[in-house]
C-alpha cells in the first residue's frame, strides 16, 4: 500500500443524528457529493465539503453544522496550512493551481485605514432625508471647455460651438462589474440586469457576449470587447449603453481566459457564438493591440462601428505603471477608463496570479487621478474603479480618492446567496450562481435575487447620501477626488503620501 | 456628428455612387469618408465606388446587407471591421487587420494583404490574390452556418492560423507576374509557428515543403483526404474565376493539411484542488 499524501480536509460536516429526519434533502442539494445516504443514515465525506452551506440552509430540522477541521496539523506560523496545502496539491498533480473569487490573502485593506470627515460648526451639514443630495453621475467624455460663438452685432445671438460626445446618466455611482454568462448562470445575469435597470445603474456584460433576452436591458449594460471577441457582432455593439475594451482584469492581470468546452452548452454556444462543446480561449493580449496607437485604433473603430452614439472605454488591471498607461488610454480617445484592483474577482484564474499580481485599487485610483490631473485630462474622462469594493464605505472612499463610479461584483453575488466558497471554476455552485447545470441554475429565483440586489444598492445609495450630508456636500460629483475629506490612520505614512491624504490629526 | 456632407458625383439612373476619397489630392479624414459612405447607403444606394483611397481606416465598418464597395487605391487598417454582409473589392493592396471580427460578407484583394488578416472573424470570405503578412487568420472561428474562409493566392509569413478556433485557411503558393503569367512562388509557403494553439478548423497548404519543423504548439500535419479536397474545390474555383486564373496550374501540386492535435491542447495543465 502506497503512502497517502491527501491533505487534511478544511471542514468537518457534523450531522446531529438525534434530530436528523433522514429526509435526504441535504444529499440532493449537495452538488459536491460530500453527503450521501448509506441506507441507514446520512454519511459525510469531509474531503469533498467546500462549506457552501447549502445543506445547512436546506435541512428542515437544523441538524447539520459545518465545523472547521483544525485539530491536528502541527502549528507553524510561516508554513501555514494554506502553504502546506499548496505544496501537497502541486506535488500531487504538477499543474497550475486554479482559484476563483478574489485574492484571499490577509493583506491589510487600505480602505479600512481611511477615515471620513464630517462637518462641525464652521460648515453646516445637510439632512439627506429632507434636503436634496444628488447622486447622479454623467457617464462619458466631457468637453474640456465650452465655447460659444459670439455675434458682435447682435449680442443675443449666441450659439454653442462645442461638440458634445455621447453621455448618459445613471442614478448612483455604482456599476455591477463584468461577469459573463458562462462564469455565472442565466438566472444570475437576469437578476443583475433587471436590478440595474430598476436602479438605473450600470452592469457589465463580461466578455462572453450578450444573450438576446438581455437586449432589453441594453441601456444599462456596458458590453465588453475582449481578446477572444466572443459574441461580438453588430447587435452586441448597438445594444449597449457603452462598450469597453477589456485589456486586463484585476484578478488576473496579463492573463487570458479559458472556458472549457464541457461548459459550452447550447445557451453559452448561442451567446458566445461558438460551436457547442468548443473551448472558448481568450488570448492573453489582443492581437491587434500591441501599443497605445493600436489601442487608439480599436477605440476609433468602435466609435465608427457605433456611429459615435455611445461612450467607448478601456478596462485595465491596476498594475505598477497604471498611471502613465491610463494617460495613454485617455489620449487614445477612451471616453471612460476602468481600473480593476488586485483584489478583484474572477470565475477562474491561476492562484499564483490572483494572489500575487497587481496593486491595490486605492493606490491605483490615487495615482491615476493625480496623473490625469497633471496632464489636464481628468475632467474629460469618467473613471470607474473596482477590485474589492465590499460595502458602501469602500465605495465612498474610492470616490473621494478620485473615482467617478465604483464597480463591484462579490457583494452582488453574496446578496444573491453566494457563501464565498471559492469554487466557481468547478461549475458546481450549489446556489445556482456560478454554474451552467440546469438543475442548479433553477435554484436561483430571479425575482428574489433581483430584489435583494435592489435592496443592497438602495441601502448603499442611502448611506452615500448620509455621508455626503454629514460632510455638507450636496452632490456626489463634489466628493470625487475630494481627498481633503479623507484622513489616514494606517501604519505606513508612505501610503498616505501616495494617496495624497493627510494623516489623521493633521 | 458630421453634417451637410456634399456628395460630388452621381451616375445617372444607377444604384452606384462614386466618391473621390482625395479631392484635389488631399485625402479626406477617415471620419468624413466613412460618414459619406454611411449616408449614401442610408439613401438606398447599393454600390459605392471609392477612388483615390489613401490609407483611410475602417472603411465598411459594421455595414450590413447586400452592398458592394469597390476601392481604387490603398485602404487603411481595419477594412471591413465588424462587417455583416457586404462585399468589398480592393483594386490594389491592403493594409493590416482586414476583416477584423467580420460576421459575414466578402473581401477581395487584387494584390498583397497585410498582417493579422481576418482577426477573430466568425464568417465570410477573404480572398487575397498575392502574398500576406504575419499572424494571418488568427483566432478565426465558426458558428452554425457561419464559416470563415481565407484564401491566399501567394504565400504567408509566420504564425499563420494562430489560436484558430474554426473555419478554413487555404494558401496556394503562387506568384503573379506583372505580365499576367502565373508560376510557383519562390518563397516558402508559410513561416514559423504555423497553427500555434489551434484547437479547431483547418489550414490547407498547397506545397510539397516539409512543414513539420515549422509547426506551432498543438498543430499537426495530416494527409488530406479526398473528401476534404472535394470540399475546397468550390472555393478554389471561385478564387480562379475572381482573379481570372487558369485553374490547371493549381492541380500541379498536392495539398497538405494542418489540424489540431486535440481540442484541449493544454487541458491537463491546470488543477482545481481545494486549498
Amino acid at each position: 500500500m502506497s503512502l497517502s499524501h491527501n491533505f487534511p480536509s478544511y471542514f468537518h460536516i457534523k450531522v446531529d443524528r438525534e434530530i436528523c429526519r433522514k429526509c435526504k434533502r441535504c444529499t440532493n442539494h449537495c452538488s459536491y457529493n460530500a453527503l450521501s445516504f448509506n441506507g441507514e443514515q446520512i454519511v459525510s465525506d469531509d474531503s469533498k465539503c467546500v462549506s457552501c452551506q447549502r445543506c445547512v440552509a436546506m435541512c428542515p430540522s437544523g441538524a447539520i453544522r459545518i465545523e472547521k477541521n483544525d485539530s491536528y496539523l502541527p502549528p507553524h506560523g510561516n508554513y501555514t496550512q494554506r502553504i502546506r496545502n499548496i505544496i501537497w496539491s502541486q506535488s500531487g498533480n504538477g499543474g497550475v493551481l486554479l482559484s476563483a473569487t478574489g485574492n484571499d490573502r490577509p493583506i491589510r485593506s487600505i480602505f479600512d485605514d481611511l477615515l471620513l470627515d464630517a462637518c462641525q460648526v464652521t460648515n453646516p451639514s445637510i439632512d439627506p432625508l429632507r434636503e436634496t443630495i444628488e447622486t447622479k453621475v454623467f457617464f462619458g467624455r466631457k468637453p474640456k471647455k465650452i465655447v460659444f460663438s459670439e455675434d458682435l452685432e447682435d449680442p443675443n445671438n449666441i450659439s454653442l460651438k462645442t461638440e458634445f460626445m455621447p453621455n448618459f446618466e445613471i442614478d448612483s455611482p455604482i456599476m455591477i462589474g463584468h461577469m459573463s454568462l458562462g462564469s455565472i448562470s442565466y438566472n444570475a445575469c437576469m437578476a443583475i440586469y433587471q436590478a440595474a435597470k430598476k436602479l438605473n445603474i450600470l452592469a457589465g456584460s463580461g466578455e462572453g457576449g450578450l444573450h438576446q433576452d438581455f437586449y432589453e436591458y441594453g441601456p444599462n449594460i456596458i458590453t465588453e470587447i475582449a481578446s477572444g471577441r466572443f459574441g461580438v457582432d453588430i447587435n452586441y455593439l448597438q445594444n449597449a449603453a457603452g462598450i469597453e475594451i477589456k485589456i486586463g482584469q484585476g484578478a488576473k492581470p496579463g492573463h487570458g481566459g479559458h472556458l472549457p468546452g464541457e461548459k459550452v452548452n447550447s445557451l453559452i454556444s448561442q451567446t458566445r457564438m461558438i460551436p457547442k462543446g468548443s473551448d472558448a480561449l481568450s488570448p492573453y493580449p489582443h492581437h491587434d493591440i500591441y501599443s497605445i496607437e493600436d489601442l487608439a485604433q480599436l477605440i476609433s473603430a468602435l466609435k465608427e462601428a457605433t456611429r459615435y452614439t455611445v461612450p467607448i472605454g478601456v478596462k485595465i488591471a491596476a498594475v505598477h505603471n497604471s498611471a502613465p498607461i491610463a494617460v495613454g488610454i485617455v489620449r487614445g480617445g477612451a471616453d471612460f477608463l476602468t481600473i480593476d484592483g488586485f483584489r478583484g474577482g474572477t470565475g477562474a484564474a491561476p492562484r499564483i496570479i490572483r494572489d500575487h499580481a497587481g496593486i491595490p485599487i486605492e493606490l491605483a485610483i490615487a495615482a491615476v487621478d493625480s496623473r490625469l490631473r497633471e496632464e489636464n485630462l481628468r475632467d474629460e474622462v469618467t473613471l470607474v474603479a473596482g477590485g474589492s469594493i465590499r460595502y458602501s464605505a469602500d465605495l465612498i472612499k474610492a470616490i473621494a480618492l478620485g473615482a467617478d463610479v465604483g464597480m463591484c461584483c462579490m457583494p452582488v453575488l453574496i446578496a444573491m446567496g453566494c457563501r464565498v466558497c471559492q469554487q466557481c471554476f468547478r461549475g458546481l455552485c450549489s446556489w445556482g450562481i456560478a454554474t451552467q447545470q440546469e438543475y442548479l441554475v433553477k435554484r436561483l429565483d430571479i425575482d428574489v435575487a433581483r430584489n435583494r440586489i435592489i435592496n443592497l444598492f438602495h441601502s448603499w445609495n442611502e448611506e452615500l447620501k448620509e455621508v455626503l450630508g454629514a460632510m455638507g456636500i450636496d452632490s456626489v460629483e463634489s466628493l470625487r477626488s475630494n481627498r481633503d475629506r479623507l484622513r489616514y490612520i494606517g501604519p505606513n505614512p508612505k501610503i498616505a503620501d501616495i494617496l495624497g491624504v493627510k494623516h489623521a490629526g493633521e | 456628428m458630421i453634417e451637410n456632407i456634399k456628395i460630388e458625383y452621381r451616375k445617372e439612373n444607377s444604384a452606384e455612387f462614386e466618391i473621390n476619397a482625395a479631392p484635389n489630392g488631399n485625402p479626406l479624414n477617415y471620419k468624413i469618408l466613412n460618414e459619406k459612405i454611411y449616408q449614401i447607403i442610408k439613401k438606398g444606394y447599393t454600390k459605392v465606388v471609392l477612388n483615390n483611397v489613401c490609407g483611410q481606416r475602417f472603411i465598411g465598418a459594421s455595414l450590413q446587407g447586400q452592398l458592394k464597395i469597390e476601392i481604387n487605391g490603398l485602404p487603411g487598417n481595419d477594412l471591413g471591421i465588424f462587417m455583416d454582409g457586404p462585399e468589398i473589392i480592393v483594386n490594389g493592396n491592403s493594409e493590416d487587420q482586414i476583416g477584423n471580427t467580420m460576421n459575414n460578407g466578402k473581401i477581395i484583394i487584387h494584390g498583397d494583404g497585410g498582417d493579422v488578416i481576418g482577426l477573430s472573424a466568425r464568417g465570410g470570405k477573404i480572398y487575397v490574390k498575392k502574398d500576406v503578412g504575419y499572424r494571418v487568420g488568427i483566432h478565426i472561428k465558426e458558428f452554425e452556418h457561419k464559416f470563415p474562409v481565407l484564401l491566399i493566392g501567394g504565400t504567408a509569413k509566420d504564425f499563420l492560423g494562430e489560436y484558430m478556433a474554426g473555419g478554413l485557411i487555404i494558401v496556394l503558393g503562387l506568384e503573379f507576374k506583372s505580365d499576367g503569367t502565373v508560376s510557383e512562388s519562390k518563397y516558402p509557403i508559410c513561416g514559423e509557428g504555423l497553427g500555434t494553439g489551434i484547437h479547431r478548423g483547418k489550414i490547407i497548404l498547397r506545397t510539397v515543403e516539409d512543414l513539420g519543423s515549422r509547426l506551432g504548439v498543438g498543430a499537426k500535419v495530416y494527409d488530406l483526404k479526398k473528401e476534404t479536397e472535394k470540399t475546397i474545390k468550390p472555393y478554389i474555383k471561385e478564387f480562379c474565376d475572381t482573379f481570372k486564373i487558369n485553374p490547371d496550374i493549381i492541380n500541379l501540386k498536392p495539398y497538405q493539411i494542418v489540424k489540431p492535435i486535440s481540442k484541449r491542447p493544454f487541458g491537463g495543465n491546470f488543477c482545481g484542488n481545494l486549498i
